[in-house]
């Protein structure tokens, strides 16, 4: 029993008022299916089920896409930009306002701890919106032409590991720039998004600028396949957004996608030992590992190999698993079962193939879906857990000796989405950050996102930028 | 006690060389890692424990050019009594006062297990010569003193003479040792070095003094004399707190921590067990390895510790002011 | 300031008009005061008559607040600045009555220029964390080294306020320096100041730290000069400064090579300068005349 046991310290569910079921958003209201499908959405923390959830069919898609589109002709495009610029500036302030209210939701829906919607997804989200509001009038200056257009109706479809996050990533650089949008939100986590509805209705934006359609892959891939959508966005698998790309290929629509990755954290010898560890574990454990650019790998020069591992695994011993809704949990629950077992199978393939598997010693919850924080040792290049995208709390670690070798070993993978480097020496920093083919680089930090920052991957992790005046590019016709 | 280079006399460069190998520490990261930590919500019965232990660490501190014998007086009596209204309050860790003090802080505290910490060495600049600064440790410990608080010279420290204020605490640590009047629980007296970390500004100084202070002989490393704005922070104890664990580690010696001045709530002091629980580890848990220095924190300590057991707010007509 | 509008045999409670400085309403040090009236000649308040000595303070508080003001994120400046639009928006109908009184204009023309001020702060709210976007720049050198630029704020910026436009001018002026991180000391329209009086009240009570804007009351060609020549003021924008007066502040200005804004018009070109047009959009000209560029080198290699 440790000296100073943390007691409970659960965050109310007190404030959040969930339905019994939602409907569709569409055209500014709520809707159910056209042929009154839904599902249920669960905690994957507990297994309860929190709501029941419309299923979009392809007539609602229809129905969704054509309210965009009025919306945009008669609406939208007609505005003055600075008024839209202030719906976008109110959206924001009402998520300011209901922020605690997200973020227990987020972490209900999701099963992330709380700590980490209610300190980094939810005031990144009012960030965004809040940082695009200022974009709109001023179009002008963002380097793209004295008159940019927009380019009308946007199909977007985001994942389940940040939901509320990459709903703003997607709409409120979609709104800023002049269009409408039609967004689809993961099946395990629409939640926020249909609150976000609400928020829409609160700050009175137009019907149709914004609709959010519930569904699952059939309801996605009717969206992106839609031929009244001008614009596709996707956030998510590599294999899907392949599948994208082809289906977009005959057409006209502009797409932007970001996918997986499969990030190296380059620690040197000299590097500031505490603050590489706490990169280390923010890379990897941060989100269960549900991290698009997590550094997964983590290539640490060989001759501070020992000191480096030693300092993590006792680092890791002090990670707190559990309940997401107490505000001491650090790791919180895998998302969903299926991802449970990729996660689970991928490390036995590990295990399978050689490599050494540690975990600290961690009780898992009997009920819903948990993983222990995991590194595998020993592990290089060749293995299948060095190539392949987890998408879970696991870490493997290799050796290098020069910076040339990490280089190599660190693009030696067809993603290409981030990167972090650990050393104290400036030079040095800025030769890795030169020759790293990433989108992100972090260095001596790591999982540093901000509104201003453009973030997207090199290769198979995708096109397009997201935030930052390069964000823009995507919504716009240019 | 074995140390990684030779350090002796005549060896400065392999001192400084040592010093200066040791791993930075990024500013950015380091803070953010107090933050979270600051983060972390510590209610019911771990708040309970925390207060309690909290206080059970306070090193009550009068350190004014003010003080008299009434003052002293009356601060004994409250680090034996903390509570009036409650009994079951914990006792403070130690009592600390100017060396002129201590044998009255010495006398009001017989036998109450209370330590006796005197500041010396020309506290708190520490500008003097070393025969000074040697007379006023001895003169601390002869008045019954059991633990010395002695401060590095921040200007050699500074200027990278290094082997000097090493020096300075091996020739301090040596009178405190060899003390014929000792009288206290431990085997000898104990010596805190503090390294006024306000004044060396940057956590790559804060750690480079605390290995410094440790190789030569510290029992304790503490913060700050008090009288020097930025007093203690969560990020310098955290670098403090990881020093302490690695040196342990590679020399098998436990040094303690002390944090004093700047901490006044009761939210603070448990934000810093919370620091050493997740830093150093449950070991340094204990008042012999964690110190606070403070004053009006206790009252506060007192204060949220009766809200726990009564329920309801209190004031501070409840609590006496020393 | 005419009886505002109360019930009928009820006296209004009158507003005294003070000046704004390091967060704080002082009246004037030199205990003078000065008759404000409406555009018919008929009496509104007295306003402070603000002294050299006034003035002085005013950049004192500014230089104090720099510090904290540049070193604050651009996402913050930009929240600050957005609640001031929060409130101003609040008090929408106070401001069109006071512009009306102070400019003589219609209802709707009132409420026109109150509202293009209020957005006009809105549009400057939102350049806090972009104006570095747009103006910073990697540059490729040719060698082996990163090079980037940096737009920092200049420090404290005097402004001489528009005459004529008591508020959507004085927002226009003002708004650009402290959104790119200086702190300003404001000279207010000698003839219409009280509209920028109110405009302080609602700095008061916003989230933007004491200093950050201080705004002065008086003749402007009593106290401009001493801010011309005010050897800890990094820049001035001489919009409000009559002609012949603003030749000889630039001149003063000189001593310690502020930068220089004049007004969109040649000052040397027409006896009658044509008055800026507040109404149209602002462009960068302000906000890049109180940014240094920094330039900063580091090598690449292993």
């Amino acid at each position: 029993m440790p000296k100073f046991e943390y007691a409970p310290a659960p965050e109310s569910r007190a404030i959040v008022s969930l339905r019994e079921s939602y409907g569709l958003f569409i055209n500014g209201e709520f809707t159910p299916s056209a042929d009154g499908r839904a599902f249920k959405t669960i905690s994957p923390a507990t297994e309860e089920v929190l709501a029941e959830v419309a299923e979009a069919s392809p007539a609602d898609v229809d129905r969704a896409v054509a309210a965009a589109r009025r919306a945009y002709e008669r609406t939208w495009s007609v505005l003055p930009a600075r008024e839209r610029g202030k719906y976008l500036f109110r959206i924001a302030r009402i998520i300011q306002e209901r922020s605690r209210e997200l973020a227990v939701l987020e972490s209900l829906d999701n099963g992330k701890p709380i700590r980490e919607s209610r300190d980094v997804d939810i005031p990144l989200v009012a960030a965004h919106f809040f940082y695009h509001a200022g974009w709109a009038d001023k179009l002008e200056y963002a380097g793209y032409g004295p008159a940019p257009k927009p380019l009308g109706v946007a199909g977007q479809v985001i994942p389940w590991n940040f939901p509320l996050l990459m709903l703003a990533w997607k709409i409120a650089p979609a709104l800023a720039c002049g269009n409408t949008v039609v967004l689809k939100p993961a099946e395990t986590t629409p939640l926020t998004a249909l609150t976000f509805a609400e928020i829409c209705q609160q700050a009175d934006l137009p019907p149709g600028v914004v609709n959010i359609l519930t569904g699952a892959g059939d309801t996605g891939k009717a969206l992106v396949t839609h031929p009244g959508i001008d614009k596709v966005a996707f956030t998510g698998s590599t294999e899907v957004g392949k599948e994208i790309a082809r289906d977009c290929a005959p057409t006209r629509k502009k797409v932007t996608l970001e996918l997986g990755g499969k990030a190296a954290n380059i620690v040197f010898e000299d590097a500031p030992v505490d603050q590489a560890v706490e990169g280390i574990v923010n890379g990897i454990f941060f989100n269960q590992g549900h991290v698009c650019c997590a550094g997964s790998r983590l290539l640490v020069q060989e001759s501070v190999y020992d000191q480096v591992l030693a300092s993590l695994q006792r680092r890791l011993a002090t990670l707190r698993l559990g309940d997401p809704l107490d505000k001491n949990t650090d790791v919180g629950a895998i998302n969903s079962a299926a991802q449970l077992a990729k996660i689970r199978e991928l490390s036995e393939v590990g295990e399978a193939e050689g490599a050494q598997r540690w975990s600290p010693p961690c009780e898992l919850p009997v009920k819903g879906f948990w993983f222990p924080p995991t590194v595998f040792t020993g592990v290089s290049q060749a293995h299948r857990i060095a190539r392949e995208e987890i998408f879970g709390p696991v870490l493997s670690v290799l050796t290098f000796r020069t910076p040339a070798e990490a280089v190599e070993k660190a693009n030696n993978t067809p993603y290409g989405l981030s990167a972090g480097v650990w050393t104290d020496k400036g030079s040095r920093i800025l030769w890795m950050a030169a020759r790293l083919r990433a989108g992100v680089v972090w260095a001596n930090t790591f999982n540093k996102f901000d509104p201003s920052s453009p973030f997207g991957g090199y290769k198979e992790s995708g096109y397009g930028r997201e935030g930052g005046r390069h964000g823009l590019e995507a919504y716009l016709d240019v | 006690m074995s140390a990684p280079v030779d350090i002796r006399a005549g060896a400065g460069s392999s001192l400084r060389e040592f010093l200066h190998g040791l791993p930075g520490v990024d500013q950015v990261g380091a803070e953010a890692r107090a933050a979270m930590l600051a983060s972390r919500s510590i209610k019911t019965t771990a708040k309970q424990w925390a207060l309690d232990m909290a206080i059970s660490m306070i090193d009550l501190t009068t350190l004014e050019g003010q003080d008299t014998p009434g003052k002293v007086r009356a601060i004994c009596a409250k680090a034996k009594r903390p509570d009036p209204a409650d009994p079951t309050a914990p006792q403070v860790a130690a009592v600390c006062v100017y060396p002129d003090l201590a044998h009255l802080a010495a006398a009001e505290v017989r036998g109450t297990g209370i330590h006796v910490a005197s500041v010396a060495t020309a506290f708190p600049s520490g500008r003097t010569s070393l025969e000074v600064k040697l007379a006023d440790a001895k003169y601390a410990i002869d008045a019954g003193a059991d633990e010395v608080d002695m401060v590095i010279d921040r200007g050699a420290f500074l200027a990278g003479d290094y082997q000097l204020v090493y020096d300075e605490i091996a020739a301090v640590r040596e009178v405190v040792e060899s003390s014929a009047t000792f009288s206290g629980s431990a085997g000898r007296a104990h010596l805190k070095v503090i390294l006024e970390t306000g004044e060396l500004v940057t956590l790559d100084n804060v750690r480079r003094a605390s290995w410094l202070a440790m190789l030569a002989g510290a029992d304790f490393i503490k913060t700050s004399t008090g009288k020097v704005s930025p007093a203690a922070t969560l990020p310098v104890t955290l670098v403090m707190l990881e020093a302490v664990r690695d040196f342990r580690a590679t020399h098998g010696r436990q040094v303690g921590v002390k944090p004093a001045g700047g901490i006044r709530t009761a939210k603070d002091a448990i934000r810093y067990l919370v620091l050493v629980n997740e830093t150093a580890g449950e070991d340094w848990l204990d008042p012999d390895w964690f110190r606070i220095g403070a004053s009006s924190l206790l009252n506060d300590l007192l204060m949220q510790r009766t809200k726990l057991a009564t329920g309801r707010y209190s004031g501070p007509d409840y609590f006496t002011l020393d | 300031m005419s009886d505002t509008a109360t019930a009928p045999g009820r006296l209004a409670v009158r507003k005294t008009y003070k000046l704004y400085i390091g967060g704080a309403f002082p009246r004037s040090e030199s205990g003078r005061s000065y008759v404000v009236t409406d555009h018919k000649g008929g009496f509104l308040a007295n306003a402070a008559l603000a002294s050299r000595k006034d003035a002085r303070d005013a950049v004192v508080a500014a230089r104090r607040a720099f510090a904290g003001w540049s070193a604050a994120t651009a996402y913050n400046r930009g929240q600050v600045l957005y609640r001031v639009a929060e409130l101003l928006e609040g008090r929408r109908a106070q401001f069109i009555a006071e512009v009306r009184a102070a400019e003589g204009l219609g209802a709707r023309q009132g409420e026109a220029v109150v509202d293009a001020a209020i957005d006009r702060w809105v549009w400057y709210a939102g350049w806090a964390d972009k104006i570095a976007q747009v103006r910073g720049a990697s540059n490729p050198v040719a060698g082996p080294f990163f090079n980037f630029s940096l737009p920092e704020p200049t420090g404290v910026v005097a402004v001489i306020a528009p005459e004529a436009s008591s508020l959507l001018g004085f927002v226009s002026v003002v708004a650009p320096a402290v959104v790119t991180g200086n702190t300003v000391v404001a000279l207010a329209s000698e003839r219409c100041p009280l509209p920028a009086v109110s405009l302080t009240e609602v700095l008061a009570t916003s989230d933007v730290p004491g200093g950050v804007i201080n705004v002065l009351t008086g003749r402007t060609a009593e106290v401009a000069p001493w801010l011309a020549s005010h050897m800890d003021v990094n820049a001035i924008d001489l919009t409000g400064a009559p002609d012949s007066l603003a030749d000889d502040l630039a001149v003063a200005a000189a001593e310690n090579l502020k930068r220089v804004v004049r007004p969109a018009a040649e000052a040397r070109a027409a006896e009658a300068r044509a008055a800026e047009d507040w109404t149209q959009p602002p462009g960068l000209k302000r906000m890049l005349a109180y940014l240094e560029t920094k330039t900063v080198w580091h090598p690449t290699g292993t």
